[in-house]
Formats: C-alpha cells, sequence, structure tokens
C-alpha cells in the first residue's frame, strides 16, 4: 500500500478554462490509495509548493502526482519539493494536462475527460515506482568553443578569465570571422578592427586558450560533462612552431590564388596570412595555389625561411581534446546571389554583394579603402537593393535583420568617401535596436534617396554602355522608377553555414527551418540546445547584429560555466540495463539506440548499455524480444499499468 | 475633392471567396509592378489593384483589365501570392453589371452562345480538316485537341493542317475531336467568367469520358495549361511541341530541307513556359532542323516577355505604343532573325498584327514551330505556304 497525493494545477486559466479542475482533484480522491487531493491556482509558487511539502508531512505522503504543465517545465522544481521533504525524487510523477490536454481543445467535456483518463493511468503507475539513485559522474572543467568570430572569441575569453581551460577551434587560417572584414560597424560607426583586433590578440596571448586553427571537429562521443571531441589539424604546410612570423616567405612567392577574405576581388599569394592583423600571424601555403604543389618545381618560400619552418610533406592530424561542455559559435554565410537572375550579380560587373563592398571600405582591403568599380573609376551613382533573398519565399522567409542598418551604414560611408548619389530600394526598414532609429535619421539628413519598392531588375542600359539601370516600383507613388547606376549594391540573405547541418549532426543538435542551430527554449532558453552541455551563441542561432551576438557569447560562457565549475554531476537515473541471464545476443539494442549507448561482449556473447551514454528513451527495452532490457523507471510493469489505468476509460 | 476612402471588407471577402485568397498575403512590395512587362508601357498597376483589392476599395475596376496573365510576377513574388488569381477574382467579382469592356462582350458571347471565341458555326469546327483526317475513336493512341483559334482563324488553320500532316508522317494513331466539344474556356476563365467556364469545361470532360480519351496533344499552350491546372482530370497531355521533339529523338521524324542558315529566334509563349515549365523541347527542335540559325532574344526562357494575348488581351484593343507585341517584335528585329518561331496560336496573331502594323512584314516572319517542322519535312498543304528561305 503506497500513499499517495495528488496535486492539481490551474496554470491560471491555462489550464482551468478547458479542464474542470476540482471535478479533477474530487476525483483523483476516489482513486486507489489516494489520500490527498488538492487543485491550486499556480502549484509552481511558493505557497503551492509548501502545499505539497506540508501534505508531505502530515498525511505522510510516499507518492506525488502533479497535474501540470509538461514535465519540461517543471519536473526540476517539483522533484526538489520531493527532496526536501526527504522523499526519494524518482517517486514524482508529472501529468501534463497544459500541453497535451487544455491546450489542444477547446472543449472543457473532452478536456476534462482526457485529464481523467491520464491521472488515472498515472495513479495506477504511480504505485509501482521504486525509488531510484542518480549517478554522480566527474565533471571535465575544460570547454570547447568551435567557430572564432565574435561570438566564439568573446566566449572564449569570459571562460578564460575564470580560470577555465579553453579550446578555441577556427577552420580558417586567422580567428575573427566576419567582423574582422568590416571597416566600420553600425550604428556607432566605430573602427570594427580597433574594436576587435585587441580581443583577437587577448585569446592569442591568454594563457587559458589554445587557439586551434586550420582545425576541424570531426567526431564527437561522450556526453555533458565529458565529451571526448576528435579535432582534424587540417595541413597548413608550415611548421607554426618554428615558423616566427617574419614573412619573408610570401615575398618571394609566384602562386596567385584568389582572396577568400577579400571576397575573390582580388588575388593573393600561395603562401600567406588573410590580412594584417590576422591572429596569428604565421602563414600556411594554400595547395591549390601553390606552384609547388601544381607542378612541383619552386620551393621559394622554403629558401626564403630562415626559421626551416616550410614543410612539404605535413599530413592532416587529428587531436583528441577532452571538454565538460562545448560552445558552437560557428555564424553564417552569404546567400549565393547568381541564381537571381534578375539581379545580374556575376553578369554584370557593377553588381556587388554586401560582403565585397564591406572590403571596398576597409583600408586595408583591395583598394586600401577607396570605393572603386572594377574598371578603378569612382561610381557617381549608387543603388543599394535591400532584402535581396530575404523576407522571400522563393528563398529564405525570414529577415536577415542587419542588413537594413549595414546597407544606412553602406550608404553613408558610401557619402563619405565618394561624391555619389546614394538611393536605397527597400521594403520596409527596419532599425530596432539601441540608437539605430537615430542611426536611420542620421543618413536622412545625410540626403540619401529612399525608394520604397523592392529592386525588381538590374539591366545594362541601352544608352550609356557600362552602365546598370535599376528598375522598381516606388510604391509611394506608385510610379515605375528606372534608375540609371554605376553601381548596384545587393543585401543578401543571411544564411546558416553550408556545413551547418554536419556540425548539427555531430552534436546531435536540430536545426530549425532555416537551418540555424536550434535552441531549447525560444524565449527562456535561447543558448542552450537539447543536447545537453552543448551550447550556441551568434548567428549560427539565427541572424543579429554584434551586440546581440556578444550579450549571446556572454551568456553562452555562463551556461558553459554552470557545468564545468562543478567537479561532480548527477546523471539521470532513468537509464537502461541489461540482464544478462536472459539477453539472447540479437543486438537488436545496439542497431536502434540514437545514442550508441549498447554494446555487444563478444566474449560474453550479450549486450552491455554504457550508462554514462544512455538517455533512457526506452527504444532498446521495446526492441528486445527476451524482454531482457529494463528502462528504469519505465519498467514494464509499471507502463503496463499505466496503460491498464488509460484503458479504463 | 474629397480623397477620403471607406475600406470595403465585403468586397474584399468576395474577392476572396472568388478563388483570391492570395490577396491578403501581400506586403505591398512592389515587385510585381516592377516586374510587369505592361509597366513602362501603360497606367496599370498590378500592386495597386491587390492593394485596391485587400481594402475592397471603390474604383477598381478601372485598371483590372491591364493584365495578360504572364505569370512573371508570380514567379517573382516573394510572398507567394497567387496574382492571377487575383486578378481573376477581381474581374470574376466586379464584371458583372455591365463592366465587361465593349471588345470582350462580344468573346464572352461568342463563347456562351456558341462555345468558342470567334463566333464560329460549332457544327464546322472540323471543316478545315476537308474530311482528310480521322476522327477521334477509343482505339487510337491520342486525342489532337485542336484550338478554336486553329479551326476558325485563317492565319491558324496552317498550324492545325501542319500538325495534322506531321501526325500523319509519324504513323502515330490519332484523332480529331468531335464537334460536339467547345473552347478549352482557358482565356474566359481569366477573363473572370467563372461560372461559363465550369459549363464549357464540364462538357468537354463529358465528351472525353464518353469517347475513352487518355492521351491529349495541344497546339496551344492555353488549351495546355487549362487542361492540366484546371481541369483537374489525369490525362495525359503533351503540347505539340515537346511530341516532335520527342518523335526527332527517337529517330521518328527527321527533317530534311535546309533552310541555308537563315536566322531564326524563338519566342516563350507564357503558358508553354512559366506556366507549364516548357522551354527546352521546341529549341531542341529547332535546333535540328537543317540550316536554321539559333539566335536568343535578350529576354527568353523564364525570362521572356509577353505578347500581350493572355488572359482574355487577344480580344482588347490596345492602342500603338501599349502593345507588348510590338516590343518583342522589335526585340526580335534586333537579333536580326529572318523568322520569329513560337509555338502559340495566340502569340501568331498577336505578332502577325505587329509585323503589319509596324510594315516589318518584309523583315521577318512569323512561324510556328510545327510550320517550320513540316516545310522542313517537305509535305505539301493545299494552304499556299510562303518559301522561308525566299526573305
Ligand atoms: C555585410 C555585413 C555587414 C555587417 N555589419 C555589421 C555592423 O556594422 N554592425 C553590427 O553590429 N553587425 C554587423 N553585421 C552582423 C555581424 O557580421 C554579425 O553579428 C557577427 O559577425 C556575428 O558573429 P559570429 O561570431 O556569430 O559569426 P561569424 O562572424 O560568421 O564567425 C564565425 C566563425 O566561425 C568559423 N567557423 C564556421 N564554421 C566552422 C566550423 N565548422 N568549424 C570551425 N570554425 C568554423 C568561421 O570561420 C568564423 O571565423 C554585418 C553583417 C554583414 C553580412
Ligand atoms: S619565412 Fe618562415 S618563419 Fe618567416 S613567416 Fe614564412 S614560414 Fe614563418
Ligand atoms: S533587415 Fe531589412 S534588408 Fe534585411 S531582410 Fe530584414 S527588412 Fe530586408
Ligand atoms: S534507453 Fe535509449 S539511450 Fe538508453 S541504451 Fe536504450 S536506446 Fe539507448
Ligand atoms: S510582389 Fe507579391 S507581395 Fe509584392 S506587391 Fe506584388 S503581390 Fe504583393
Ligand atoms: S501576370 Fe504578367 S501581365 Fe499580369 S500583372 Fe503579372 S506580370 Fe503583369
Amino acid at each position: 500500500m503506497s500513499r499517495i497525493g495528488v496535486f492539481v494545477c490551474h496554470c491560471g486559466l491555462n489550464i482551468a478554462k478547458t479542464v474542470r479542475v476540482s471535478e479533477l482533484a474530487e476525483f483523483a480522491a476516489t482513486l486507489p490509495d489516494v489520500v490527498v487531493a488538492k487543485d491550486y491556482k499556480f502549484m509552481c509558487s511558493t505557497p503551492g509548493q509548501e502545499m505539497i511539502v506540508n501534505d508531505i508531512k502530515q498525511h505522510k505522503l510516499d507518492r506525488i502526482i502533479v497535474t501540470a504543465c509538461s514535465p519540461l517545465m517543471h519536473e526540476q522544481t517539483f522533484r526538489k519539493v520531493l527532496t526536501a521533504s526527504g522523499l526519494n525524487q524518482y517517486l514524482l510523477t508529472i501529468v501534463n494536462i497544459r500541453e497535451q490536454v487544455s491546450w489542444v481543445t477547446h472543449d472543457i467535456e473532452e478536456g476534462t475527460a482526457k485529464a481523467k483518463a491520464l491521472l488515472n493511468g498515472a495513479v495506477y503507475r504511480s504505485r509501482l515506482l521504486v525509488p531510484l539513485t542518480s549517478r554522480v559522474i566527474d565533471v571535465n572543467p575544460n570547454v570547447m568553443v568551435v567557430g572564432g568570430g565574435i561570438a566564439g572569441i568573446q566566449a572564449a575569453l569570459e571562460l578564460a578569465n575564470t580560470g577555465k581551460k579553453v579550446y578555441l577551434v577556427e577552420k580558417n587560417s586567422t580567428i575573427g570571422g566576419h567582423m574582422a572584414q568590416f571597416d566600420k560597424t553600425f550604428p556607432t560607426l566605430d573602427c570594427s578592427a580597433c574594436i576587435l583586433t585587441p580581443k583577437m590578440d587577448a585569446v592569442l596571448q591568454h594563457k587559458n586558450i589554445t587557439m586551434m586553427t586550420s582545425c576541424e571537429v570531426s567526431e564527437v562521443k561522450g556526453f555533458v560533462g565529458n565529451f571526448d571531441i576528435t579535432v582534424r589539424q587540417k595541413a597548413r604546410y608550415v611548421d607554426h612552431s618554428k615558423c616566427n612570423a617574419c614573412l619573408a616567405c610570401t615575398e618571394k612567392c609566384p602562386g596567385k590564388g584568389i582572396s577568400e577574405w577579400d571576397e575573390s576581388l582580388v588575388k593573393r599569394k600561395a603562401i600567406y596570412i588573410p590580412f594584417p592583423q590576422a591572429v596569428p600571424q604565421k602563414p600556411i601555403i594554400d595547395k591549390e595555389s601553390c606552384t609547388f604543389f601544381k607542378k612541383g618545381k619552386c620551393r621559394l618560400c622554403e629558401k626564403a625561411c630562415e626559421q626551416k619552418a616550410i614543410d612539404f610533406e605535413q599530413q592532416d592530424t587529428f587531436v583528441q581534446v577532452k571538454v565538460g561542455a562545448v560552445i558552437l559559435a560557428t555564424g553564417f554565410d552569404l546567400m549565393d546571389t547568381k541564381p537571381l537572375v534578375q539581379y545580374g550579380y556575376g553578369k554584370y560587373p557593377g553588381v556587388y554583394n554586401a560582403l565585397e563592398v564591406e572590403r571596398l571600405f576597409n583600408s586595408a582591403g583591395p583598394t586600401g579603402g577607396k570605393v572603386t568599380l572594377r574598371d578603378g573609376s569612382e561610381p557617381k551613382s549608387i543603388a543599394i537593393l535591400h532584402c535581396i533573398g530575404s523576407r522571400d519565399k522563393n528563398n529564405h522567409e525570414h529577415c536577415s535583420r542587419v542588413c537594413c542598418m549595414y546597407s544606412l551604414k553602406f550608404a553613408h560611408l558610401f557619402k563619405e568617401k565618394t561624391s555619389a548619389d546614394v538611393y536605397h530600394f527597400y521594403i520596409d526598414m527596419r532599425a530596432a535596436g539601441k540608437g539605430y532609429e537615430e542611426f536611420y535619421n542620421r543618413i536622412i539628413e545625410e540626403d540619401v534617396k529612399f525608394i520604397r519598392g523592392k529592386g525588381a531588375r538590374v539591366a545594362q542600359s541601352a544608352d550609356e554602355p557600362g552602365r546598370l539601370v535599376v528598375e522598381a516600383e516606388d510604391t509611394i507613388t506608385g510610379k515605375f522608377i528606372k534608375l540609371p547606376v554605376d553601381m548596384v549594391v545587393l543585401s543578401p540573405a543571411i544564411v546558416p553555414r553550408a556545413d551547418a547541418r554536419d556540425i548539427a549532426r555531430l552534436f546531435n543538435l536540430s536545426t530549425d527551418k532555416q537551418g540555424f542551430f536550434m535552441e531549447r527554449h525560444p524565449k527562456l532558453a535561447p543558448l542552450s540546445t537539447m543536447s545537453e552541455g552543448i551550447f550556441i551563441a551568434g548567428v549560427c542561432q539565427s541572424p543579429k547584429d554584434i551586440p546581440d551576438t556578444v550579450a549571446q557569447a556572454y551568456g553562452a560562457a555562463a551556461e558553459a560555466l554552470t557545468i564545468v565549475v562543478r567537479d561532480k554531476m548527477e546523471l539521470e537515473a532513468t537509464t537502461a540495463m541489461v540482464n544478462p541471464a536472459s539477453c539472447c545476443g540479437c543486438q537488436n539494442c545496439v542497431r536502434v539506440c540514437p545514442y550508441g549507448a549498447p554494446s555487444y561482449n563478444a566474449e560474453k556473447k550479450v549486450s552491455e548499455i554504457n550508462e554514462a551514454l544512455c538517455k533512457g528513451c526506452g527504444l532498446c527495452a521495446s526492441v528486445c524480444p527476451s524482454s531482457a532490457i529494463i528502462a528504469r523507471h519505465f519498467t514494464n510493469d509499471q507502463v503496463l499499468a499505466e496503460m491498464e489505468g488509460l484503458m479504463e476509460f | 475633392m474629397s480623397q477620403a476612402v471607406t475600406p470595403y471588407l465585403e468586397m474584399s471577402q468576395a474577392i476572396m471567396e472568388a478563388g483570391g485568397e492570395a490577396l491578403k498575403k501581400c506586403y505591398q512590395c512592389g515587385t510585381c509592378t516592377g516586374t510587369c512587362p505592361w509597366t513602362p508601357i501603360t497606367h496599370f498597376n498590378i500592386r495597386k489593384l491587390v492593394r485596391y483589392g485587400q481594402l475592397g476599395l471603390d474604383g477598381i475596376e478601372e485598371f483590372m483589365w491591364g493584365c495578360s496573365t504572364c505569370k512573371f510576377c508570380v514567379d517573382r513574388c516573394p510572398r507567394g501570392v497567387e496574382i492571377i488569381d487575383v486578378v481573376t477574382a477581381i474581374r470574376n467579382v466586379y464584371s458583372g453589371g455591365g463592366m465587361l469592356p465593349q471588345s470582350l462582350r462580344s468573346f464572352v458571347g461568342s463563347m456562351s452562345a456558341r462555345g468558342n471565341p470567334w463566333s464560329g458555326d460549332q457544327a464546322k469546327r472540323n471543316d478545315w480538316a476537308k474530311e482528310k483526317y480521322p476522327l477521334y475513336s477509343a482505339d487510337k493512341e491520342y486525342l489532337f485537341w485542336t484550338c478554336c483559334t486553329v479551326c476558325y482563324d485563317p492565319r491558324n488553320v496552317r498550324l492545325a493542317k501542319a500538325t495534322a500532316e506531321i501526325l500523319n508522317q509519324s504513323g502515330l494513331s490519332w484523332g480529331l475531336p468531335s464537334v460536339d466539344v467547345n473552347c478549352c474556356g482557358e482565356s474566359l476563365k481569366k477573363v473572370g467568367d467563372l461560372e461559363l467556364f465550369e459549363r464549357l469545361k464540364s462538357n468537354n470532360l463529358d465528351c472525353f469520358k464518353s469517347q475513352g480519351v487518355a492521351k491529349i496533344i495541344t497546339v496551344s499552350p492555353h488549351c495546355l495549361s487549362s487542361f492540366k491546372k484546371d481541369y483537374g482530370e489525369d490525362y495525359e497531355i503533351l503540347h505539340f511541341a515537346e511530341l516532335i521533339a520527342k518523335l526527332m529523338k527517337e529517330g521518328k521524324l527527321t527533317p530534311k530541307k535546309d533552310f541555308g542558315g537563315v536566322k531564326v529566334t524563338y519566342h516563350d509563349p507564357c503558358y508553354l513556359g512559366r506556366h507549364s515549365g516548357v522551354y527546352d523541347a521546341p529549341r531542341d527542335v529547332l535546333k535540328a532542323i537543317p540550316g536554321l540559325d539559333f539566335v536568343e532574344m535578350e529576354r527568353s526562357r523564364e525570362q521572356s516577355m509577353c505578347c500581350g494575348g493572355g488572359g482574355g488581351g487577344l480580344w482588347m484593343e490596345k492602342m500603338k505604343g501599349e502593345r507588348l507585341s510590338d516590343l518583342r517584335i522589335e526585340e526580335a528585329l534586333a537579333t536580326g532573325a529572318k523568322i520569329l518561331a513560337t509555338s502559340c496560336p495566340y502569340c501568331i496573331t498577336m505578332f502577325e498584327d505587329s509585323v503589319r502594323t509596324l510594315n516589318a512584314d518584309d523583315q521577318i516572319q512569323i512561324k510556328d514551330v510545327t510550320e517550320l517542322v513540316l516545310e522542313s519535312l517537305e509535305i505539301n498543304i493545299d494552304e499556299p505556304v510562303a518559301d522561308t528561305c525566299a526573305l
């Protein structure tokens, strides 16, 4: 005989609107072993919790059922109530009558009936619950940050400053990310390099940060507190332990590659650093453009290098890194606008994308910061086209959030650096950030022309060879505009990295409809993911500006810290185990487990489950033909009893 | 004059109920207006039409006839608004009570009284064939669906004959529809007369059913699109250009006559291209004909420009300077082509008109792809066919 207490929550009107809660409590009181049943407005509030504590004492309760919202919301809250009252936390049962009942019907009869059925099942199961002991594991104190843009840099610095060891994995040869490509940043127009390079340097100098450039994660094993990650160090063909960053090698190099950093606007050497403030300052060789790799002759860099750092034999290597938590900060790509043939990108030399323009503004860029067209001339008239591929059912439905603002920044810089007339073609002006509307006003004052209408087409001018014509409707006057310009700037959609889905798979994350990493909760857990111990920050989660990116980086660092700050952590006791006496060795469990927890012991001819990896999903138990697998907390008896309770309705 | 207006949501609701539901999705970006071929040459503004529809504003009737349903804006609309459905619904709701333009009245009248737009005698629908060609029966493979325009319009009869002869040459079993059928009704639907359209459609479907039709060949992309999208039945439907391309690839049709290097360009009919996604077949055919020197116009394929004949445009009067077909002829002339080929009887009509009024008939010939194939197969039909090489 157990002594069960049932606590029915109204959740304000969230539940009470479509479930008769007091009737539910009265019904509960009639069920076997139920000693006390009550309903209350907000069970998760302090008085609600106190009510449970008191009833446990007063009625000597040994099982608690809370009929309320999803266990995702408050299972932890009520477990703590049990623990505080000296009860084992696994003797709690949550019946979800909000997400599964009141929110999915408008019919109070149906709602009440379903709630009763669920509760009946829960009482039957609750009687069979047994106390379980959580497992305690050691926590690895280190953190890995993947992606060395401003998000990754900030998160790494924060964590390192608390004394934790951080591995910063960056796939490029330098950290910095997109922000390092910009000249100025909206809305304050402060110089991007001036605020970023000190941080990049701080990363390099920090004794707690191991910077791993030209690196990519290739395998992830383990679980929260104990990740075991394989990192592929791509061959640089320069031994960075010997290189002293003199860059004598780059001077002699005859190789010509396309500068990725300068958005393909110019060439670079085959042995190179991407830009003068790159961190590290040490070069790599790009195999594709290296004369030696292509033709078997050259090695001029090797001759130039007094440090004997050049190593054409270098191979990719693999490094094992053990950490307790991971922050992903892999950022974004710009959409390729070539398929949007109406805008002529890639066809007309006068059409640029936003990142190319950032490089034109940059004093370390291909034109030394002068705004000139590909033929070297200065544009006299410039059109900036908003929402290219964003807010567009045919391409990407989301708003890319920063392009209105950087387009305004472009307008300012064009005005500052040229005498050109500048036109915006936009649908809505989105300037909702601190100081953003003010920035918009400032640009209006600078006499930029705003045409409310999406650019429809960019064509070659029939009258003036070499010039372009932008066609669009000015929806305010209803007039069709044909605007001759020298330069067209496209503000393309911000999209997930091309490899975002692969990274998501590696770390067991979901992606949203757009392909950005999915957060655990859009409002209340924006930086954690469904994979425990894996956090996200910056644009890899969704398009955002630098202030928001940095704020997320701080947040993700704090989240990661909540894990690695502990020496030990408790893991759920609700795992599966194999009874070797009945296991027939069919290995069904090995095949179905999404977490790789079961393995086959060939010697003993039975399967075994690594509890550290098991998430207690129960898939294995359901496919085991000899019922050899016991899913703790969801044993066959418990599940069948619950079903019986449900079927009575 | 007061500028005050009051939104009239009942009207907007009526438009949505007539099939224009998508209008609520529009966020007024103007991409459609900026894309629409009529924008630069007329006062028609499609975004405004949608806006008036959203609010049910008065005055909408004045500009609801400007669209030729070319689908360019639909393909570009970032909100996925089915703009043509909106146009059709607006016309449906507002064209009662004598709002039809004069030129469309005889069109609709003829459709209603005779089942075709050309005031043709229904019993004479197959007269062009002079009993040379078989009627369809269930033992035949293909029904050659003769568009009303190729049955009754003297210029376009050549398409009917060319198609019939090529079908014979290729050895397929085929037949013509009986005279019980009527117009597919595509243009009528776009003009907004949904009720009459339904009548024509169900009569045609009855005929198909009673004759056991399974595979249909059309010469007009308008019939093609209507059967595919509006008839809601599962027939295997091919445009004749697709069939020719297939037969040529299989070696069942081999063009012989060499055109000696004459330059030809191709106009994508909106209903074959954007509406049906057929771009390559007619080009493959033209490129397989010996001695045709194929060139593209600046705007082609998905970007092709409308001739102005869709959506009832064929029957509406347009003033000089407001004709898309004129612009298209100029674009064709700019390529240096001596032949402007296409594969739609409406386009042919529009272009024949334009070359005449532009006095360009000695510079360029308008030909359907079927006519060029026929000529290259060296088949004679009783119609006098101009020797294309003579230009
Ligand atoms: C044209 C343009 C102008 C902008 N101007 C401004 C502005 O003026 N002000 C402002 O506030 N915001 C601006 N933004 C927004 C700003 O760029 C972003 O907020 C910011 O760059 C986001 O930083 P991040 O670290 O999240 O991503 P990123 O800058 O993209 O950095 C991600 C890093 O991760 C690395 N990485 C990616 N994948 C992997 C992988 N698999 N493994 C290892 N490393 C990986 C990348 O190489 C990169 O270094 C602009 C954006 C654009 C497109
Ligand atoms: S010359 Fe040698 S030491 Fe100097 S930058 Fe090049 S590789 Fe490094
Ligand atoms: S931020 Fe502005 S330009 Fe960018 S997608 Fe949103 S509305 Fe368009
Ligand atoms: S319960 Fe789920 S996670 Fe655990 S071993 Fe079985 S299948 Fe794997
Ligand atoms: S393109 Fe689409 S969303 Fe834009 S104004 Fe036209 S109908 Fe509306
Ligand atoms: S369908 Fe064609 S003609 Fe009609 S509004 Fe759209 S672009 Fe213009």
